[in-house]
């Protein structure tokens, strides 16, 4: 590693296809657990604002799930679901609804009362109200555990590179260059996961502008 | 509840409790690293945090920096050192370095984030009053404001370690030992006994820190202000 330089120019030019496959990879392993991981939280959110009592289990849960590092639940999931796609996103699923989760039940807990009562003296029925009160209202909570939820999710992705060569997006490089002594691969694999994880984060800032328009407008006229 | 089995008989399993690769030793290591990790962030991030809090002074710029600090995932954290710890020291720098410094950068932006937002939180009108009280500036901020804010001080701390204490199993990838080292080779070996054993000491040791530094909590926390917080 001393007498190599810190970057191979000649390997990573040699490379960019097989690079490119891997950042294909790994925004397909985080885009899936994002989605399922949303679909699921959204509903675990609406039972628990509907029901209370049910939250503080929610959170609870939560909590003791932060206990279990990725690392140790995905080697875990091997001896039961063995090398599938499964044993990549179950994981990574599951950490999306920690963060998803009390972000969407905060979002909807945001809404005022007097906008509800507003919008029911409207003749507004329960079904408009939500969409058309509730949910943008919410959107900006919601959107921030988007944004928290993808950034986490693309840096847990490289840790499933220990699952074996067909995982881990671009962490399979930092890996593999770790175990071959070879600096370019970490540099090239490190980099662009915190690459994609920053460009992520920006489009999810973007995502929210586009939704909320009137929150920018807002912003500007005081 | 073959795997049941399996694990509770390696972790019953004298062997597994002696020698350099036994769980004293693995579990020591881990708890070593997490502890030098914590305090060096703590003595960095601690005072940082609370001048900020208490001066406002590039608050939003250190601030927004530590929240981006926390999207950098460990794992590319660790790697990322390695070319660099190996030019400082070709056998630490390659198996204990990387993750020791990742894990100083992964338990600094909760310490400080929470160190700051405890101390800009306190009341600006108490802050006054002990001013107008003739404290000076060094007595308002340990007399006033860090008993106030301790809770919300402790919270940052308590997040920091129980994250520590369960990212800290990466290193055994990167050529750190801890209790990592068990899930690398259960895995590798085949052995799910050893593998699950792992994950229910890492997963131990965090809920035993959680449990801690809760219990510490409510020793630190001034009674005066729970009782309010009660009433």
């Amino acid at each position: 590693m001393n007498h190599e330089p810190l970057v191979r120019w000649d390997w990573l030019f040699a490379h960019l296809g097989p690079i490119a496959d891997r950042v294909g990879q790994h925004l397909y392993l985080a885009a899936i657990a994002v989605g399922v991981g949303f679909a699921i939280s959204f509903a675990l959110a609406a039972i628990s604002i509907r029901r209370r009592k049910l939250y503080p289990a929610v959170t609870v849960l939560a909590t003791a799930e932060y206990t279990i590092p990725s690392f140790a639940l995905f080697a875990a999931l091997v001896t039961i679901t063995g090398l599938s796609i499964l044993t990549a996103e179950i994981p990574l699923v599951l950490y999306t609804i920690i963060l998803f989760v009390p972000n969407i039940v905060a979002g909807f807990d945001s809404v005022p009362w007097d906008v509800l009562d507003a919008a029911d003296g409207m003749g507004f029925t329960r079904g408009q109200r939500w969409w058309r009160v509730e949910l943008p209202l919410a959107v900006p909570l919601v959107v921030a555990g988007l944004r928290l939820a993808s950034v986490s999710t693309i840096g847990l992705v490289t840790v499933s590179a220990i699952l074996g060569q067909g995982f881990g997006g671009l962490g399979y490089y930092i890996l593999d260059g770790y175990q071959r002594h070879f600096t370019t691969e970490i540099l090239v694999g490190g980099l662009l996961s915190i690459a994609l994880a920053v460009v992520a984060d920006m489009a999810f800032v973007l995502l929210q502008r586009l939704l909320t328009p009137w929150a920018a407008r807002r912003a500007e006229v005081r | 509840m073959d795997l049941i089995a399996a694990t509770a008989q390696w972790l019953a399993d004298p062997l597994n409790w002696q020698g350099p690769n036994g769980i004293p030793s693995r579990l020591m290591e881990h708890v070593a690293l997490s502890g030098v990790s914590l305090l060096v962030a703590a003595l960095i991030a601690l005072p940082l945090g609370l001048w900020i809090g208490h001066t406002g002074r590039f608050s939003w710029w250190i601030v927004s920096t530590a929240n981006a600090w926390r999207a950098l995932p460990s794992f590319a954290v660790i790697g990322l050192l390695v070319p660099f710890t190996t030019v400082i020291d070709p056998d630490l720098g390659f198996t204990l370095y990387p993750t020791l410094v990742a894990m100083i950068v992964l338990a600094g932006p909760p310490i400080l984030v929470n160190a700051y937002q405890g101390i800009a939180g306190v009341d600006g009108e108490l802050v006054e009053a002990a001013r107008a009280m003739g404290m000076k500036e060094s007595q308002i901020l340990f007399g006033v404001e860090i008993p106030i804010a301790l809770p919300v001080l402790a919270t940052g701390l308590r997040l920091a370690a129980v994250q520590v204490i369960a990212t800290a199993t990466l290193g055994a990838t990167f050529g750190f030992g801890g209790l990592g080292r068990f899930i690398i080779l259960g895995d590798a070996n085949r052995d799910n006994g050893e593998l699950f054993g792992g994950v229910v000491l890492v997963a131990m040791l965090a809920l035993a820190t959680l449990g801690a530094f809760l219990l510490l909590e409510r020793r630190l926390v001034s009674t005066g202000l729970t009782r309010r917080a009660a009433g």
